[in-house]
């Protein structure tokens, strides 16, 4: 099977994007600026990433809310007209299916998931539609989606959106028009600065481009950089950081965990278990000051001389100027200043275990 | 399309092999095939002078953001002078391949090695150029 393109594809191509197939789709990794002087742009200045590959799931019936509630462990009932929650979907055991974003319309409910999990989810979800009065739309082949990312970001959708985009709060959105095209937006992102991301049908997707792209305005940037962007925030990349062996509570997420929130959930009693017990192991991000010492994904890790996991994501932060993963270690171990060993190449390098995110100056407008 | 300059031999493996003054040493590095593909290179570990490898052989690792790659010996012989900026600026790789980003200058054992390489020509049907 060749692999999927998204509405910006032509356009990737013109301007001599490096493309690789990623998660079925073929996607820009870096384009002729490079990947570092990329996320430098994302960093002080603003940047555009085609993101169309995510998969958008639309609920509508009048039993929408609860459904939602019912397939994800965060709190749909907390969560306005209006408003976006990073949630997940869980197997019975309390793992990770898939991390995804939970959009509330005052008519429908859209799941925003990874491109690698379109399928499945979209099978784990009808696997639990039964007796409840819901319709399901995979509506991933028809949205393109577009991220406007950096602290520029807001100068820019503001002087190109309708009145209102821009001044939206982080993790709400809205419809409106930008560059002529009817969209909806909402302040998200995945990169650890202040940003946008922009829903549009297909058609839509070439003449928001041009609006928001180009000289003066924003930078296009690729998955490489996307990549090193949110692992300096310690952001979980599914098959990663999280995956169906890793329960919220181990990656860090048990914020998202609403066990106490009046719905029974699909893996309620598995994170219930899990957090009577308390994880046996954590998540952590870990530097390597060693010159030329880059951690790489399967690496392995050691801790006192036994190894203990790999490298889950690992890399050259450009922020920091040295390698950067993150790892799984013993809970007892699991804290800033702990010293474990990877093995890069033929040596065993120290790492230091330091405190999430790697990168703290971001433009980011958190709650 | 890459820069492939005709005066140079290189390697499957995207090596360059420049001849130098001397006859029997010749300066090395990777090609701008290759530093496109691999993206913005962070380090470079290349061999001490004096070290000595066989054709084919590891001499170095090449770190770039998101990759890591070997680099192979394309003659058999001894290391006689290492591009030691590299280790400051490892970015003129991508920058300037065939000039600032040297690597390596090897003194060769068998000059027969040097036929064995491939011309500009036939680099550049490798990399489907």
């Amino acid at each position: 099977m060749s692999a999927k393109r998204t509405p910006f594809y032509d356009i990737h191509v013109s301007l001599n994007a490096k493309m690789v197939d990623f998660a079925g789709y073929s996607m820009p990794l870096q384009y002729e600026t490079g990947s570092t002087a990329e996320h430098e742009i994302v960093r002080t200045d603003v940047g555009a990433f085609d993101v169309s590959h995510m998969g958008q799931i639309e609920i509508t019936g009048p039993d929408r809310n609860a459904f939602a509630n019912r397939l994800t462990c965060n709190d749909v009932g907390k969560l306005e007209d209006g408003g976006v929650q990073y949630s997940a979907f869980l197997t019975d055991e309390g793992t990770f299916v898939d991390d995804i974003l939970v959009y509330r319309f005052d008519d429908r409910i859209m799941l925003v998931v990874n491109a690698a999990n379109i399928a499945k989810d979209w099978e784990h979800i009808l696997s639990k539609k039964s007796g409840i009065n819901v319709r399901v739309k995979n509506n991933s082949d028809d949205i393109a989606l577009l991220a406007i990312q950096g602290p520029k970001a807001e100068e820019l959708i503001g002087a190109l959106a309708t009145p209102g985009i821009s001044n939206l709060d982080y993790y709400k959105f809205d419809a409106g028009q930008i560059a002529g095209s009817g969209v909806f937006v909402s302040r998200t992102g995945y990169t650890g600065e202040d940003g946008f991301e922009i829903y549009c049908r297909n058609e839509q997707a070439s003449v928001l481009w041009h609006g928001l792209v180009g000289h003066g305005r924003a930078k296009p940037v690729g998955l490489a950089a996307r990549d090193s962007l949110r692992l300096e925030m310690g952001y979980s990349l599914y098959g990663h950081e999280i995956d169906e062996n890793i329960n919220p509570y181990e990656a860090g997420l048990g914020w998202i965990v609403k066990v106490d929130k009046g719905a029974p959930f699909t893996g309620l009693k598995g994170v219930q278990a899990v957090k009577a017990s308390g994880p046996r192991r954590k998540l952590v991000g870990f530097t390597c000051a060693e010159k030329g010492a880059i951690p790489r994904d399967g690496y392995d890790v050691f801790l006192g001389g036994e190894k203990v996991d790999h490298v889950r994501s690992g890399g050259f932060s450009p922020s920091l100027q040295m390698g950067i993963g993150t790892t799984f270690l013993p809970t007892e171990s699991a804290t800033p200043g702990a010293k474990i060993e990877v093995a890069v190449r033929d040596n065993r390098v120290e790492g230091e275990v330091v405190k999430l995110p790697f990168y703290k100056d971001g433009s980011v407008k958190s709650k | 399309m890459s820069n492939i300059p005709e005066d140079l031999q290189y390697t499957e493996e995207h090596e360059y092999i420049r001849r130098t003054e001397d006859p029997t040493v010749v300066q090395i590095g990777i090609t701008d095939y290759a530093q496109g593909e691999l993206g913005d290179i962070v380090y470079v570990e290349l061999p001490e002078v004096g070290a000595t490898f066989s054709k084919m052989d590891v001499f170095g690792t090449i770190e770039a953001v998101k990759a890591v790659s070997e680099l192979f010996s394309p003659v058999t012989g001894e290391i006689v002078e290492i591009n030691s900026a590299l280790d400051n600026e490892p970015a003129s790789i991508n920058q300037d391949p065939y000039e600032a980003g040297w690597m390596i200058k090897m003194k060769i054992e068998n000059p027969g090695d040097l036929e064995q390489l491939l011309d500009s020509n036939n680099y550049a049907q490798h990399i489907g150029e």
